[in-house]
């Protein structure tokens, strides 16, 4: 193995062209591959032209033609998928010209597309790759209508071309503040959910007179359609058990449509269920409160009841945030391992299991031949508080670790003279 | 569908927005914080409407009752325990291996290596883990903001008016409120419940020990000082200024902070007057009028209510250090204080400590400059600096949250030890709440409020073991029987799941 790696390298260094890098070998760490290698107690990972060609044992190289990267000792793991956020539509939550999650006043639904208001220049975009996140998930959230509209994947890159993949998935809030929207009560929002994707089952049939559905309008009914065919996933947020037991009949009665359960604060309580159906969840560990009687059995023992159980779940950071701290979800994923979750499912409910509920499990969340260059090099086991990445690579680039907070720490890391703080930059 | 707006301010607990319900996955705000002050100073004893009237000479001197509703905190029944063989951080700076810490009479009574068990001690075995002071948060709305979060629970601000020192917290608070237990689990011992943000003078907050009780007076914590919450910024402004009413500006919030404290100049120079006239036997001396709202202002002019100040920006603080020297008060503490790392030296000289979050920000203006570094380079900047919560979820792991600001603060290259850390969540907020004689510290003496820790608390995977609250054990993980369960979990899905 150890030359088979060195003669790959070489070869990516003798044809490489003469501008760019186009090989990184990330060495003489601990690595995590969410892949049948498991876990390499001291491995190598080596880049070519953005995607990872290898992962393997030490190697020894020397070259000016690629990058080496030094783990020094600590981990090397595939890039953090955060499968739930806000990331690039709110920038100061305050401030209503500064975000783009939700259509309040709205007549759209279904046809509502997070790609339209992404901002990939968000301050919070940078913060949250220095810390690991090098994919997520752009969520947004209902307006008008409990059908909130369609959400995308993203890099954290910050570039203009960092949406992977727009109208992945639909969103709609079943919850009781969905049924506060729909009407006043649940029984308002699953009629109106049914009869939207009634109307979308007869598009664009049932639009030929006129453009209004039972639910809604034609151009929301053409959105719909890829849902209600199963190839986008329909995301319901919901935390009751009632309401995930109702989600389960759903299902049954449409199967054709794919769907996830987000919130899910009491999916442990239909942790059965939900493995035998094959529903995924999305479900932050760190929400024990029952600080709404939709979430009266919240328990921090949740995610471990649900990994056991065989459901797919991926964790979020909903306790903490979705647009300034979807960073911390090395810190939710151990709150799971503290109360019973296994590292190594804790750990890949923040990377590869949001990529497989999305549909890029192929190309994200593991590091394996194949796999997008998303590396990141920490100087201890990445769920530990203490931790933090020394190096994060996305797609094969080495990026930045410098965000607007670093500029003001360095700006402040000294007092000096009144007024010579702002010509320090 | 609308009136979101209205909901959020009923729904959302703590300065942050919460997810309370997905109709917006990030709240486009919560307003929180107030602060009322009441109360009033050189009072003692009760009587008919709170009235105490002595005798001087031949003259009656009235004077109010500062406390009536005072604490009746009984301790738990505790023996003699010896926690043995333990890593002890004392709270003060302290790190010492393999050492043992004997409580009795829910004191602190030794601490040292090899520590002779007295006839009777329960020995706890602490060998491979960690014991710490318990654990004090010095800003939380657990009570007022209870959960469930529903309308009815919504007992933290004021929102009538932007000056309401004449409210107090401990009305508001429930003592059913399911967030005690989880914050127990979490090793908090002792925590200040603050009205919100939403007036210029929120109210009186009350220090209280994290013990089940019947009744708020059951927790309040013995002889701890009350304290006025105030705000700065921008949520009064938002509050009373959509309403057409001041303030709308942060000109009208220091207006309306300046005309009351002017207020309670004057209130208290009558008062004043009064009792030295009738004291020297004036039969003409009649008492002022009593007004609640500067009662509470009076006790901060007279050093006997501890300021403790919602404040972001860097700027804003230094003005209200100016408005505290103009009426002869001091700041105890900036609260959140997203700024402090901008003016150690400022908040140093002016003896204000800083109270902050590890990571919070991004969900207003005023937050915007939020760095993890704050708290790590707001102390190695010489200013008094501390971890708070804010939260029902955070509160739970103060321990994580100044491990991350430790960290962050050390690879910008700071030297902080862990026990000087450790101090911010414990004799830190312990001194700044006024009771870091009586706890905050594992010293001989103080009281025996300790958590022993499964592993280093600023590991992740450290969990509270056993929590003891004037040497009573509490809360243990490993008994389901030593784990409170509120009435309001009795008979519901998930009761005694933390």
């Amino acid at each position: 193995m150890k030359n088979l790696l060195v003669s790959l390298a070489l070869a990516a260094a003798a044809t490489a062209p003469a501008l760019a890098q186009q090989t990184i070998i990330v060495n003489n760490g601990r690595v995590v591959t969410n892949s049948d290698r498991g876990v390499i107690e001291s491995g190598t990972v080596v880049i070519r032209d953005g995607d990872i060609i290898s992962v393997g044992e030490p190697i020894e190289f020397e070259s000016d033609e690629v990058t080496i990267i030094d783990a020094q000792g600590g981990w090397i793991t595939p890039g953090l998928f955060h499968p739930m956020t806000e990331l690039g539509l709110i920038e100061v939550g305050a401030e209503g010209s500064t975000r783009d999650d939700a259509a309040d006043e709205s007549g759209f639904t279904a046809a509502l597309d997070v790609a339209d208001g992404f901002n990939p220049s968000g301050t919070h975009i940078d913060e949250t790759r220095t810390e690991g996140v090098t994919r997520f998930a752009v969520y947004p959230s209902t307006g008008s209508s409990i059908i909130a509209g369609r959400g995308a994947l993203a890099s954290s890159t910050g570039d203009f071309d960092s949406l992977f993949a727009t109208r992945r998935f639909m969103v709609v809030d079943l919850s009781s503040s969905g049924a506060a929207t729909a009407g006043g009560a649940r029984t308002a929002s699953w009629a109106f959910l049914r009869a939207a994707i009634e109307d979308a089952r007869f598009y664009p049939g049932r639009f030929m007179a006129h453009h209004e559905g039972d639910a809604i309008d034609r151009y929301d009914a053409q959105a719909m359609v890829s849902a209600v065919r199963g190839e986008i996933p329909l995301v319901m947020m919901m935390d009751r058990a009632s309401d995930i037991r109702r989600a389960l009949s759903f299902a049954e009665q449409y199967p054709a449509m794919r769907l996830i359960i987000a919130g899910a604060a009491e999916a442990h309580l239909v942790a059965d269920e939900l493995a035998a159906a094959d529903i995924p969840v999305i479900y932050d560990p760190m929400r024990n409160l029952p600080d709404s009687f939709d979430r009266l059995a919240s328990t921090t023992e949740g995610a471990s009841i649900l990994h056991r159980a065989g459901v797919q779940v991926a964790y979020s950071t909903a306790g903490s945030d979705l647009y300034f701290n979807p960073r911390l979800l090395p810190q939710h994923a151990a709150i799971a391992v503290a109360h019973g979750a296994d590292w190594a499912d804790a750990f890949r409910s923040i990377t590869l299991t949001p990529a497989e509920i999305y549909g890029v499990g192929d190309r994200y969340g593991a590091l394996a031949p194949g796999y997008a260059g998303d590396v990141v090099v920490w100087n201890g086991d990445p769920l530990e508080v203490m931790s933090a990445p020394t190096t994060v690579i996305i797609d094969g680039e080495v990026q930045s670790m410098e965000t607007r907070q670093t500029r003001l720490r360095d700006r402040y890391a000294e007092v000096v003279r009144e007024g010579a703080q702002a010509y320090r930059h | 569908m609308s009136g979101r707006a209205a909901s959020l301010a009923c729904e959302i607990s703590g300065e942050r927005h919460l997810i309370r319900d997905f109709k917006r996955l990030s709240a486009s705000l919560a307003v929180m914080s107030a602060i009322a002050l009441a109360g009033c100073a050189d009072t003692g004893g009760d009587a008919d409407g709170g009235g105490e009237t002595t005798a001087s000479g031949d003259v009656e001197v009235i004077r109010y009752d500062a406390n009536p509703f005072e604490s009746t905190y009984q301790p738990f029944e505790s023996g003699v325990t010896l926690i043995r063989g333990a890593t002890v951080f004392d709270g003060v700076g302290g790190e010492m291996e393999n050492t043992d810490i004997l409580v009795r009479d829910g004191r602190i009574a030794g601490i040292g290596q090899g520590l002779e068990a007295p006839e009777g001690a329960e020995v706890i075995d602490a060998e491979g883990r960690y014991v710490t002071p318990g654990v004090i948060d010095i800003h939380s709305h657990l009570g007022v903001y209870p959960s469930p979060a529903v309308n009815a629970h919504s007992d933290g601000n004021e929102v009538t008016g932007p000056v309401t020192a004449e409210v107090w917290a401990e009305h508001g608070v429930w003592p059913q409120d399911p967030g005690f237990d989880t914050a127990l689990a979490g090793g908090v011992t002792t925590l200040h419940v603050l009205p919100g943000s939403a007036n210029l003078f929120g109210g009186r907050g009350v220090t209280l020990r994290n013990v089940p009780s019947r009744s708020v007076q059951g927790m309040k914590f013995p002889d701890a000082p009350y304290t006025l919450k105030m705000a700065c910024g921008e949520n009064p402004k938002r509050v009373y200024g959509s309403r057409g009413q001041a303030p709308g500006s942060r000109m009208g919030n220091v207006a309306g902070y300046r005309e009351a404290w002017q207020r309670a100049v004057e209130y208290r120079r009558s008062w004043n007057d009064y009792w030295e006239a009738a004291e020297a036997g004036d039969e003409d001396a009649s008492p002022p009028t009593r007004n609640l709202e500067l009662d509470t202002l009076m006790g901060v002019l007279d050093g006997e209510i501890l300021v403790q100040m919602h404040c972001y920006r860097a700027d804003e603080m230094v003005q209200i250090m100016d408005m505290a020297d103009e009426f002869g008060y001091q700041v105890t503490t900036f609260h959140h204080a997203v700024e402090a790392y901008k003016i150690p030296d400022l908040l140093a000289a002016h003896g204000t400590c800083a109270a902050v979050w590890a990571d919070w920000g991004g969900f207003k203006m005023e937050a915007y400059d939020s760095i993890p570094e704050n708290l790590a380079l707001t102390h190695a900047g010489g200013a008094c600096a501390m971890i708070h919560s804010d939260s029902d979820l955070g509160i739970q792991r103060l321990n994580q949250e100044v491990a991350k600001a430790l960290s962050d603060g050390r690879r910008m290259g700071l030297d902080i030890s862990d026990a000087d850390a450790v101090a911010w969540f414990t004799s830190r907020p312990a001194e700044a709440l006024g009771i870091g004689d009586e706890t905050g510290s594992i010293e001989d003496g103080k009281r025996a409020d300790l958590v022993i820790w499964s592993a280093h608390p600023f590991s992740s995977y450290a969990l509270a073991d056993n929590v003891y609250i004037d040497g009573a054990l509490m809360f243990d993980r490993n008994d389901p029987d030593r784990r409170t369960i509120r009435d309001f979990m009795l008979g519901q899905p998930g009761e005694g799941d933390y």
